[in-house]
């Protein structure tokens, strides 16, 4: 089957070889860090994870929000969505293919990744992050790779592939839940330490995925001949729209904890994300114009994706979708990590700006994942195209 | 019929592996809590729970900074970072992006950030503040370490194995105490006018590769030759080191005999550094 996703339209080409010319940059740019050293990124003994650990986190969600496309279809046997499931399952692959990326990246001496499986330690919660993302990826290739086989061939998935299918559903709960519980265990930062992090992790990818996932569905639209209908579409903006209302009502409950309670600790992190932080009579506000932008997009977003749906206007959706999976991307791709280390636990306050090299592989590492999904995808609709006609 | 059965007897094998697997699970996580905190292996998983007070068994070293006599020395406190870091082979970068520091010098208000500092004693707001690894009973980045890079000593110490170090700085996250380096680049090059980032390299310690975390050990190396930490011993007496779960030990009498406090009690961490002001 792979086979397929060699051959294509000029399009496709060309788009592949745009990805592999980030790619390249990417990994020039990871040889020159892995010479000198992490200190070739913009992070700092004050903020000592920067944009990989905080991709990384986001893209966890994007792979768990492929979840709310198996759902429906394997569990309520919502046959609407049965061309979008197996995109769903892939786009969970390349996003959890760039989240491992993402960590090796960040690790100061990759070399020794395997340390984690040499020395379990259950007390660790990367331990278990290694463990369920790794899980997921080995899940999501089985399921996606026997499904679309059997679809090639023009009978249903064998029945032994069930359990897996099923097991993946409460898996991709875990990794984002367990990602989240990297953050807030900690009992210094303020900002993570808050029981609701994994149900607001959980609502923001649940609105991230699907989003990626819809405007990917009306590109594939517009260039190739697989269309995922407009019943799937119509259900995918009521997910979509309602897991962006919830973050948003999250988002909502932590400010009202922050600033009702007075908590200095509290209040800090959200006055540097949102209205900025003075300090020795210096304003620290580098995140601001962005969070106010999240913030502006997701409340026009979410508006117009329900408006697209009565519209029936593929457009308007593919703008909405872009304008809640940007504020999304922002709120926690951004801000979430980056503000969590201000103030420092002395409460001094160090900005964070990524370098040019640091971004070019942050890239990178962004087009590898596309790039395995696009190769997937190619395969998937290709059967399905073929099978069809 | 036949059918129902089996269906029946699978979910209730099922159901059985996950009842009787879970509470283990569940049970070797709690231990690994409690080996986090308590560093004495199963002895500490018996005796239960990782968040009571200060496990009192075993040695638990740390010590007792005399703020006021730090205050009264100018230099001294100074003198004490040098003797730490020039014996550790601690790298000065020049700058503050790749700043690594075992011991330093910090303001009242930032050492002590959870105290008000509403209607200051001008006095206290100049002393010098020694800030260091507080050696938690019940350290954060312990728990949080993925390879047991850092790891509770029998003594009490919180170390660093430089050689496991993958480097993923979730313990700088989780230290909330700020007493954690990442050595962002070698420190064992020089800068572009070539003078060396280690300026006199002591061949008896290691220096670090790029790429590992480091941070304050109480100087185990020296205790293990029955020397006082580097730092104590060029404290002129400013500093007590000791064992804090030794009634008898000198550092326990000066801890009943005066005030002290501890930078971020509410942290649940119980560090060993006491301050008195």
């Amino acid at each position: 089957m792979l086979e397929k996703g060699l051959t294509g339209s000029n399009l496709y080409k060309g788009w592949m070889a745009f990805l592999l010319c980030l790619i390249g940059v990417g990994v020039l740019s990871y040889s020159q860090q892995y010479q000198y050293g992490l200190g070739y990124t913009g992070m700092s003994r004050d903020v000592s994870w920067g944009l990989y650990i905080s991709q990384f986190t986001f893209l966890v969600g994007v792979a768990a929000g492929g979840l709310m496309l198996v759902l429906p279809y394997y569990v309520h046997d919502y046959k609407a969505f049965g061309r979008i499931t197996i995109l769903g399952e892939f786009m969970a692959i390349g996003a959890v293919v760039m989240c491992l990326l993402f960590i090796m990246a960040d690790l100061g001496q990759p070399i020794r990744a395997l340390n984690v499986m040499l020395h379990p330690t259950t007390h660790s919660m990367l331990f278990y992050d290694m463990i369920v993302l790794n899980g997921y990826l080995i899940l999501n290739v089985l399921c996606g790779w026997v499904v679309l086989n059997a679809h090639q061939k023009g009978v249903k998935y064998p029945k032994w592939i069930k359990p897996f299918i099923y097991l993946s559903i409460p898996w991709a709960i875990s990794i984002h839940t367990v990602t989240a519980f990297l953050y807030c265990g900690l009992p210094g930062r303020h900002f993570w330490l808050t029981a609701i992090l994994a149900p607001r992790f959980l609502a923001s990818a649940f609105a991230a995925g699907p989003a990626l996932l819809m405007i990917i569905a009306m590109i594939l639209k517009r260039t190739t001949k697989f269309d995922i209908g407009r019943e799937a579409q119509d259900k995918l903006v009521t997910i979509i729209g309602y897991a962006a209302l919830v973050n948003f009502f999250f988002v909502g409950c932590e400010l009202f904890v922050g600033y009702y309670s007075n908590l200095p600790g509290h209040m800090h992190t959200l006055d540097y994300l949102f209205f900025g932080l003075e300090h020795d009579g210096h304003m620290y506000n580098n995140l601001v114009p962005f969070m106010r932008f999240s913030t502006v997009a997701g409340l026009v977003g979410i508006p117009l994706l329900f408006i697209s749906r009565s519209q029936k206007s593929d457009g308007m959706l593919v703008a909405a979708c872009s304008l809640v999976f940007v504020s999304l991307w922002i709120d926690k791709g951004l801000g979430l990590v980056l503000g969590g280390f201000v103030p420092n636990p002395l409460n001094y306050i160090t900005e964070y700006y990524p370098s040019i090299g640091e971004i070019a592989i942050t890239v990178g590492i962004w087009a590898t994942g596309f790039f395995v999904m696009s190769l997937l995808y190619k395969i998937a609709i290709t059967v399905t195209l073929e099978s069809e006609s | 019929m036949d059918s129902k059965r089996r269906k029946f007897l699978k979910i209730a094998g099922l159901g059985a592996i996950a009842g009787v697997t879970a509470p283990m699970a569940f049970n070797s996580l709690l231990k690994g809590e409690a080996f986090a905190s308590g560093g004495h292996g199963h002895e500490a998983a018996e005796h239960g729970s990782a968040h009571k007070d200060a496990v009192p068994q075993g040695k638990q070293y740390g010590l007792v900074v005399d703020v006021k006599k730090f205050g009264n020395q100018p230099g001294l406190g100074r003198k004490c970072i040098h003797a730490c870091h020039s014996l550790h082979n601690v790298p000065d970068f020049g700058n503050k992006k790749d700043e690594i520091k075992w011991i330093w010098i910090e303001k009242y208000e930032n050492a002590f950030t959870e105290h008000s500092h509403y209607k200051r004693n001008e006095e206290l707001h100049k002393m010098p503040i020694m800030t260091l690894c507080n050696h938690c009973a019940n350290p954060p980045c312990v728990r949080a370490c993925p390879t047991q890079a850092t790891f509770k000593n029998k003594d009490g110490i919180v170390m660093m194995d430089y050689h496991r170090c993958i480097g993923c700085r979730f313990c700088m996250a989780a230290c909330p105490y700020g007493a954690r380096s990442f050595n962002w680049r070698s420190p064992r090059g020089a800068n572009e006018l070539g003078k060396p980032f280690i300026k006199r390299i002591n061949p008896d310690y290691p220096t670090r590769m790029r790429g590992v975390v480091e941070k304050c050990t109480l100087c185990n190396e020296r205790l293990a030759h029955g020397k006082l930490p580097a730092c104590v011993e060029a404290s002129n007496g400013a500093m007590v080191f000791g064992d804090l779960n030794d009634p008898g030990s000198a550092i326990n009498k000066v801890l009943s005999e005066n005030f002290t406090i501890q930078r971020k009690p509410s942290a649940g961490t119980n560090p060993s550094i006491f301050y008195i002001l």
